[in-house]
């Protein structure tokens, strides 16, 4: 039997607009004209031009068949909220049209509507109706709520008194109970605990295999791997590729990297979500401390992050993240790791900063590996993340075994300590 | 500019799923009241949180719903009736001043109260859908239990005044739907120009004290001179205090023909505050 379309995009497209360039008041006298000038400007501002217009979406067309787990990537700005809100009927297109079967549930709205003078039962209650549960549902599933979100003991506490874990898991817990036709998932596997985060991806894998259609985005390309079987990456508001999830993800981090060993964020590229947070650059550099982008795997590499701090920060680390162009991690490295580094910046005062990180020599197989970094305070918050920040070469010359011509399987290239002991005498018994 | 409608197919087949299509047209905006129809518990829950939360962590709690209105009764009472000394049309000052200030109330509260809701719940319309329109519509309901309370009050010193209901009490429910709906009309408009407009907020309180003056809360319409009386109808609240007063205590002047001025004019608020309020919907979770 033909499975029927779940979600069907021809050509869609959103212009938003956005305000020109806006100066910082220096003196009184110029913010005193401001004022008087100001609104005059915002009426003729009321015009549409080429500069103060941008696409955030544009000439995306997409299918996605009932019961598939759509994955969606690309880097930040791509264009994928833009497409889950126009999918969710937040806001509408300026072109081109969705067609949608079925009732969209999508976890961007984790705890919206949530009062924090209303205690667990009754946000439970509101929640439910401003996802648009009916209320039975609401009631015929309320113990099963309780029991996923683990505070029954709280449930009639407001949950302003909450811990951020326990309010998280309250929301989740509801919107994960609202069995859309459709589910859109929107990064929520970036908050809470390992613990929470495994029952989220249950919660994920039950509702594919009950045959409901999901939009997965993640910046995660592991979850990508394993939960979804073909990904969309978007770029600069258009589909690049849709294509099965292995050759989505390969195209997604081997491509766009400029050839230097150096990565620059511009302001455009940092979310608003990510103050006080500001990445500057992020460098690979070889052993003279020259950037470069390929370096030797029989020399140390370091690996270097410039970034602001506005505001002081308590708990901040910024990880590192290598992975292969396959999407497999190879590790995962925070700057704080070590214990004295942890105590001595325990708050992180506002600042310029330079986090490095040296790669030990005979470390990796040669290849080409993307650098992933993440800013975020552990079970708190994630200030900022790149998945796929900086790409760079390994070559292989001089490592172990590069006396044969052959391709050597696995990440790393370890200079392993052999040893050949001739013993002197008989054969072992054949 | 684009404007944008959502049509919704819904399945002849009964198991299989509405299709919704999202896109762009140009045009004239569908009011689409069907949808508020299915979200109707979301406006029952959202009045009750806003009614459950209003008093929360103050020290009187209800008791402001009381309270607000008499301490305006007695400013009212004071300065119109010993200062400017003012005909009541013989009532006692108080029973004259609070039955007005209950539908006016009413009112007041649900200006500034949709005036802010967009904003208050922002983080919703950024993050899902449901009609916007529930948003000032729970808003303007959510008065209607200070309103109870307050009549009740009044009531009792109806009691204390002995002064007995008349029989056109039946026509309460009619003008206090007008009220309603003139709440609402005005709400509409003032909710759906802050979002894009702060300057709304800014301006509210003078609009809520120069309508305070324009309607006879403290004073009797009969205070208007003839040439002005159909000027004065135009002010829809003029109509809904006067229907207050006759249904509740019986005064003198019965609403006449004026009464259907106001009435049309609180329709024509309504209605356009529903198509400006759905024309700017579209745009809301962008510009908000």
């Amino acid at each position: 039997m033909q499975r029927n379309i779940a979600i069907e995009v021809s050509n869609l497209g959103k212009k938003y607009r956005i305000g020109g360039p806006v100066s910082r008041y220096t003196t009184l006298r110029e913010s005193l004209v401001d004022t008087f000038a100001a609104p005059i400007r915002r009426l003729r501002s009321g015009k549409e031009t080429a500069e103060n217009t941008i696409w955030a979406l544009r000439g995306v067309s997409f299918q996605v068949p009932e019961g598939q787990v759509l994955g969606v990537i690309g880097r930040n700005g791509a264009g994928k909220s833009t497409l889950l809100k126009i999918l969710s009927r937040v806001t509408d297109p300026t072109e081109g049209y969705a067609r949608i079967r079925g009732r969209v549930g999508s976890l961007l709205e984790v705890g919206t509507g949530f009062h924090p003078e209303l205690t667990g039962r009754e946000n439970i209650q509101l929640n439910g109706a401003i996802l648009g549960m009916p209320r039975r549902q609401i009631e015929s599933k309320f113990d099963e709520i309780v029991e996923f979100s683990g505070v029954e003991k709280f449930i009639d506490t407001p949950v302003k008194r909450y811990s951020s874990g326990m309010y998280l898991r309250l929301a989740f817990a509801v919107a994960a109970h609202m069995e859309p036709d459709i589910l859109v998932v929107d990064e929520v596997l970036a908050v809470g605990d390992a613990e929470f985060q495994r029952k989220c991806l249950g919660k994920m894998s039950d509702v594919a295999k009950a045959g409901r259609t999901v939009l997965f985005v993640s910046h995660s390309m592991s979850s990508i791997l394993r939960l979804t079987e073909e990904t969309l990456v978007l770029e600069n508001g258009r589909v690049a590729m849709q294509a099965t999830t292995p050759e989505a993800v390969d195209y997604y981090l081997s491509s766009g990297f400029s050839q230097t060993g150096e990565r620059f964020w511009f302001e455009n590229e940092i979310p608003t979500a990510s103050y006080p947070f500001y990445p500057r650059a992020l460098r690979v550099m070889n052993p003279g401390g020259n950037v470069s982008d390929t370096v030797r795997s029989t020399e140390p590499v370091t690996l270097e992050l410039e970034y602001d701090l506005a505001e002081p920060i308590q708990g901040l680390r910024l990880g590192i993240y290598l992975m292969t162009t396959h999407g497999e991690t190879v590790f995962t490295a925070f700057d704080t790791d070590s214990p004295d580094l942890y105590e001595k910046f325990a708050t992180r005062e506002a600042g310029h900063y330079l986090s490095r990180a040296v790669l030990p020599a005979d470390l990796l197989n040669e290849g080409r590996y993307v650098i992933g970094v993440n800013a975020s305070v552990f079970r708190v918050k994630r200030y900022f993340q790149d998945e796929a920040a900086l790409a760079f070469n390994v070559d292989a010359s001089g490592a172990p075994g590069t006396q044969w011509s052959e391709v050597r399987q696995g990440t790393i290239r370890p200079r392993l300590e052999w040893e050949i002991e001739q013993r002197a005498g008989e054969l072992a018994q054949i | 500019m684009t404007e944008s409608t959502v049509t919704t197919h819904p399945e002849p087949n009964k198991i299989a799923p509405a299709v919704v299509v999202l896109h762009p047209t140009k045009g004239r905006v569908a009011l689409n009241l069907r949808d508020l129809w299915y979200y109707r518990e979301l406006i029952y829950f959202l009045t009750w949180r806003d009614i459950k939360v209003r008093y929360k962590q103050t020290i009187l709690g209800a008791g402001w719903a009381i309270l607000q209105p008499l301490i305006n009764m007695i400013v009212l009472s004071i300065i119109f009736g010993n200062l400017a000394n003012l005909s009541t049309e013989g009532f006692p000052r108080p029973i004259f001043t609070f039955s007005a200030l209950l539908p006016w109330g009413l009112f007041a509260k649900a200006l500034s109260d949709t005036g802010r809701s967009m904003l208050a719940n922002r983080n919703m319309i950024t993050k899902i859908y449901f009609p916007r329109l529930i948003i000032p519509l729970s808003s303007v309901l959510g008065g209607l239990i200070d309103f109870a309370i307050a009549l009740l009050v009044l009531l009792g010193m109806m009691v204390y005044y002995g002064i007995m209901p008349t029989t056109a009490i039946w026509a309460l429910p009619l003008f206090l739907l007008l009220a309603v709906a003139t709440a609402l009309g005005v709400g509409l408009w003032l909710s759906a120009l802050n979002v894009k407009y702060r300057d709304v907020g800014y301006i509210l309180p003078f609009l809520t004290q120069f309508w305070l003056l324009v309607t006879p809360v403290a004073y009797s319409s009969s205070e208007i001179p003839e040439k002005f009386q159909f000027l004065y109808a135009l002010n829809p609240m003029a109509g809904v205090v006067e229907g207050f007063r006759w249904a509740l205590l019986g005064s003198a002047t019965a609403p006449g023909e004026l009464m259907g001025v106001s009435i049309l004019v609180a329709l024509i608020l309504l209605v356009s505050g529903l198509y400006y309020f759905r024309y700017m919907e579209t745009t809301f979770a962008d510009t908000i």
